[in-house]
């Protein structure tokens, strides 16, 4: 008897141990898949590109004939961190998008039925979407030599573990939103109505302080503005930044006058990011 | 009673059916299924479905033995698709029971998942990726041991011969080879049922020819169960059994040729100088016949066999001569008073020109 119920015992503990190999292995085969529909599709990767490069010189050249430097500090390097965190948000979204493709072409039915938990699922789907974000991210900074923002190895390393937590974020957000959408238009007017204000309301673009009272409020709400903050504070640490710029273009977030520490932000998006990991594994996958 | 205007060549012969209740029940106790000691692949229990107001299922109950090909024949919107999923335990049932491989649907679902394969009516290939790499994808999802995934996935790829294919991205496959994947694929994780739903719609009929080549081997090979819809007749021929399901409801359950048997004798319709003749000539050899006004008609048991005698018999000039065996068109005729093919027109329509469902 003893022996018997040992064996059951042990039988069950492989079986756990194994769930749980299982649900990694999942969680790998669906990362996977997303790299290499990634790396099939280049014209993805080129236009993922295109258009944070537009903004950077648009607006960085032609912000910077407006409003002048700053005692040698320019608007184009104020607003490439947040051209980074854009390539990051619009990569991350657009890599959730791919939901509403498997839907349409019936990939999703085939992860739905299988006999996998669907958080292994969405964490296998948000992850991949976040390694494409960090790598996309990561890969702007190669223009930083070019508008003069100076690069150290640490900062490289920061920027890319913030990139990857604003990634998640962002596409586990992304995630939740597709799993609620059934068609390919619908997932463009939500991105219209909420990746854009997002991205533009998030202080990506121009400095937060000094903004009408409404429009502040705004930003402050904006769980984006807590992702792209960091990532600018860590730039322009490491910039030889004179004390006139470093006043023009100052970091961090106030909150009825209370400056936010940076852990405190990063708190933030890390709850943003849980909370619709949350929401994004409860609505994946109901039965169509 | 309605469509008794067939637009096909076929002798008055179906009308001539006798009772076919107990003889129907008695084939089923026959087949030795029911009295199968190891649990049966399938078994399903007074199972129904009610979406409001409307009773897709009726209370169906039948039991599909291992290895067995079970062919579900119905009209679209008969319940087919309904049932399937429930069995695949997509669909909560309104009542009733069903155990796929000794399993039940209701409380160990994923346990049924595990041990089922699926083929679903519309596609659920990855385009993008290989057909290596979808099976490689899909035997992480179902379990396969590691060291079993490479053995399997060329094993299946050979059934049904896309071997040469392995590397190519799905998006250039045919529909055709794109079908034959995904039932490699629903064989990857060697499920006890297969499950095919509507496996053939939208193909030519020389790739269905050939898909249903692939499906037996998979049965003589693999020893899997194979559970399929389907709304075309000729199709339904392959089966071991065949279910006809209208509004509901099963109304038959047999081997085809049962079924067929059910529905009456093999005719042998002579076109003769003097069909009056033929007929009492025929008669009076013991043949039953009827003359109709073109045409002398002769029923018989084997029509194939006795087509010579009958023309010897008949001992006039014969100008053509037509035997025709009960089809399941007939068979679906005869049990449901309906054609399933909803109008003669449908009928001559290209296969690839018949619409998906959904």
């Amino acid at each position: 008897m003893a022996t018997a119920n040992i064996s059951v015992g042990a039988t069950r503990l492989t079986d756990e141990r194994n769930r749980l190999g299982y649900e990694l292995r999942t969680i790998q085969m669906v990362w996977h898949r997303e790299i290499i529909r990634f790396v099939r599709t280049r014209t993805r990767i080129l236009s993922s590109f295109v258009q944070p490069i537009l903004f950077l010189f648009v607006l960085g050249y032609g912000m910077t004939t407006l409003v002048g430097t700053t005692g040698g500090f320019d608007f184009k390097k104020f607003v490439f961190p947040g051209i980074v965190s854009m390539t990051v948000v619009t990569t991350a979204i657009f890599s959730a998008i791919s939901i509403v493709w498997d839907r349409e072409f019936g990939f999703l039915r085939e992860m739905l039925v299988a006999p996998v938990s669907r958080s292994a699922l969405v964490l296998g789907k948000a992850l991949g979407g976040s390694t494409i974000a960090t790598v996309q991210g990561t890969i702007m900074l190669v223009l930083a030599p070019l508008i003069g923002v100076h690069l150290t190895v640490l900062l490289v390393v920061e920027v890319i573990l913030l990139e990857a937590l604003m990634a998640f974020g962002l596409t586990t957000f992304g995630v939740f939103v597709a799993s609620r959408i059934q068609k390919m238009e619908g997932f463009q007017v939500v991105m219209q109505l909420v990746l854009f204000p997002m991205i533009f309301l998030s202080g990506a673009l121009f400095p937060l302080d000094g903004l009408p009272s409404w429009l502040a409020f705004i930003t402050r709400i904006n769980p984006l503005t807590y992702a792209v903050d960091p990532l600018r504070h860590v730039v322009f640490a490491v910039q030889n930044m004179p004390p006139a710029a470093a006043a023009r273009f100052a970091t961090g977030v106030t909150i009825f006058g209370y400056l936010l520490p940076l852990w405190g932000e990063i708190l933030i998006v890390v709850a943003f990011a849980l909370v619709f990991l949350a929401l994004a594994i409860r609505g994946f996958g109901k039965p169509d | 009673m309605t469509g008794s205007d067939d637009a096909t060549p076929v002798g008055p012969a179906q009308n001539s059916s006798s009772s076919s209740g107990p003889r129907r029940e008695r084939a089923l106790e026959d087949s030795g299924i029911l009295s199968d000691s190891a649990p049966p692949a399938i078994d399903v229990k007074s199972l129904s479905k009610r979406y409001g107001e409307n009773e897709a299922v009726k209370g169906v109950s039948f039991k599909v033995a291992r290895g067995e090909v079970f062919a579900f024949l119905g009209p679209n919107g008969a319940g087919k698709t309904t049932t399937i999923r429930m069995l695949c335990t997509l669909t909560r049932p309104t009542s009733g029971s069903a155990t796929v491989d000794g399993f039940d649907v209701f409380r160990q679902p994923t346990a049924v998942r595990r041990r089922i394969g699926l083929v679903f009516q519309e596609p659920t290939l990855d385009q993008q990726l290989t057909a290596e790499e979808n099976l490689q994808f899909h035997a992480v999802l179902y379990r396969v041991p590691r060291h079993q995934v490479e053995e399997r996935i060329d094993r299946v790829l050979r059934l049904v011969d896309l071997g040469e294919r392995r590397k190519d991205l799905v998006s250039t496959f045919s529909g055709g080879m794109a079908r034959r994947l995904e039932i490699a694929r629903g064989m990857l994780h060697t499920p006890a049922v297969l499950f095919l739903d509507e496996p053939t719609i939208g193909l030519d009929p020389q790739t269905r020819a050939l898909m249903w080549e692939d499906v037996l081997r998979l049965r003589s090979e693999e020893g899997v169960t194979i559970f399929l819809t389907t709304h075309y007749m000729d199709e339904a021929e392959y089966a071991d059994r065949i279910a006809i399901i209208d509004n509901g409801s099963i109304v038959a359950l047999d081997s085809p040729d049962e079924l067929k048997k059910m529905v009456g004798s093999d005719t042998v319709e002579l076109s003769t100088a003097d069909d009056k003749l033929a007929g009492s000539n025929l008669e009076q050899a013991g043949y039953k016949v009827s003359v109709g006004e073109q045409s002398v008609v002769a029923f018989v048991e084997n029509g194939e066999e006795q087509v010579t005698a009958i023309i010897s018999t008949a001992g006039v000039p014969i100008r053509s001569v037509k035997v025709h065996r009960p089809d399941l068109d007939d068979v679906f005729l005869h049990f449901t008073g309906r054609e399933i093919r909803e109008g003669h027109a449908e009928r001559s329509f290209p296969m690839h020109f018949r619409s998906f469902r959904r």
